[in-house]
């Protein structure tokens, strides 16, 4: 796999979800997406950025635009330092949320991207993968 | 007990307070980061006159090591006043804070000719000014951020209001057109908003329209589901509208039911519609328009 490029931006605020958004929007444009591409992992980045900043307490995502012949797309790592998730087969149900949200979240952006993992230990943080190519 | 260091600064603004000012408008005249686009010479003499003459008072009994006590309150009030002009002005936080900055030339040229071979006090005396300078400095550079800050959030309250609009299309029905991101601070102005005007209405359709929204994720479709039932509680439908074909696809990705509310691709359907609706009397505005 080629790495085209690769920045990181922080989760701190909800103003951070929106520079995070742009960030995804603008990566998918440079790896030629097309609307409807661009619009599902954006909306995808939406997603696990407020979950990282929501349930995460905060934290960071690497952006990494790939280019592995004849797919090119944009991998996204978000990492936090909050208190993880115990269940994870739970979390990553339909209409289950520990909050106030839909619980609609992860699993949409499970379903909107090509690939997922979610790596989570209690007490030390969650990691969640998500990436898309063309 | 003020320390031995400051006792010459105490001195040189008492007693030469008018050559001080002299040379110091000289040079920041001859400075390259002179603005005299921006203002004019007899305000920088004013500002400067008035700068040394509170500083002479709040150093004959302040504290030189901490520019926060009472003594200092003056001080701190014209800087403050000076920042706010100079970022109204259109100064840089930088042009604003060399201002106190270049006080430290002709200063320190005084006191080295005041202590001249005393090489010890000297250096006592101008760490003592240098620091008091540059704390000045920062807070003017302080209050200068504070200022751009309140106008940063005058404008984004304003903002706030004036990009949640309803608009009346017809009688019985209002149009919320939404642009840009819609966070929870702001959904809830323009569900107020919304709200109040079907009172004020009497409205019995409302149609959002949602084509300036660029992502709606489970959040937003939450805050618009969340709309159309406050909407529906007062007796007023709700059409969404600009519902995009990406849009449309990412939503049924995410899994979020909006199989409950009225949906249209563009506004001009979600219009046609209401017209409908509410049995529209199309003669009776197009009779009065002509």
């Amino acid at each position: 796999m080629a790495v085209v490029h690769r920045s990181v931006l922080p989760i701190r605020s909800q103003e951070d979800i929106v520079r995070v958004r742009k960030a995804t929007r603008e990566s998918a444009v440079v790896q030629g997406f097309s609307l409807v591409e661009q619009t599902k992992i954006v909306t995808a980045a939406s997603e696990i950025a407020r979950n990282t900043l929501d349930y995460g307490g905060g934290g960071e995502v690497e952006v990494t635009l790939f280019s592995e012949p004849p797919r090119r797309g944009v991998r996204l790592v978000f990492s936090d330092k909050g208190p993880g998730i115990a269940d994870i087969e739970q979390a990553l149900k339909d209409g289950f949320t520990s909050g106030s949200g839909l619980g609609l979240g992860l699993s949409g952006a499970k379903r909107l991207s090509n690939e997922f993992s979610l790596q989570s230990k209690v007490g030390e943080g969650t990691q969640v993968t998500i990436a898309r190519w063309r | 007990m003020p320390s031995a260091a400051g006792q010459t600064l105490r001195k040189v603004l008492a007693q030469s307070q008018k050559e001080l000012l002299g040379d110091w408008l000289q040079g920041q005249l001859a400075a390259s980061t002179l603005r005299s686009d921006l203002m004019k010479e007899n305000e920088l003499r004013e500002q400067s006159r008035e700068l040394l003459a509170l500083l002479q008072t709040a150093t004959q009994n302040g504290s030189l090591e901490r520019i926060d006590g009472t003594d200092w309150t003056a001080v701190r009030e014209f800087l403050a006043r000076v920042s706010r002009s100079r970022a109204q002005q259109g100064f840089s936080s930088s042009d604003t804070a060399t201002f106190v900055f270049s006080l430290k030339e002709p200063l320190f040229a005084r006191l080295r000719a005041d202590l001249g071979n005393d090489a010890q006090a000297l250096a006592d005396e101008l760490w003592a000014t240098g620091y008091l300078l540059d704390r000045l400095g920062l807070y003017t550079t302080e209050m200068y951020v504070k200022g751009r800050e309140e106008v940063i959030s005058r404008q984004q309250r304003e903002m706030m209001e004036l990009s949640t609009p309803v608009v009346q299309l017809w009688e019985n029905i209002l149009a919320l057109p939404l642009i840009g991101t819609l966070d929870s601070e702001r959904t809830q102005v323009v569900m107020e908003s919304l709200l109040q005007k079907i009172v004020e209405t009497g409205a019995s359709i409302a149609i959002i329209d949602i084509t300036g929204v660029p992502t709606v994720d489970t959040l937003v479709a939450q805050h618009l589901l969340k709309t159309v039932a406050a909407a529906r509680l007062m007796g007023a439908d709700c059409i969404i509208s600009g519902i995009r074909p990406q849009i449309a696809q990412t939503i049924v990705h995410l899994g979020v039911n909006l199989s409950d509310v009225t949906t249209k691709a563009s506004l001009a359907d979600a219009f046609s519609i209401a017209l409908k609706r509410t049995d529209a009397n199309l003669s009776r505005y197009s009779g009065a328009a002509t």
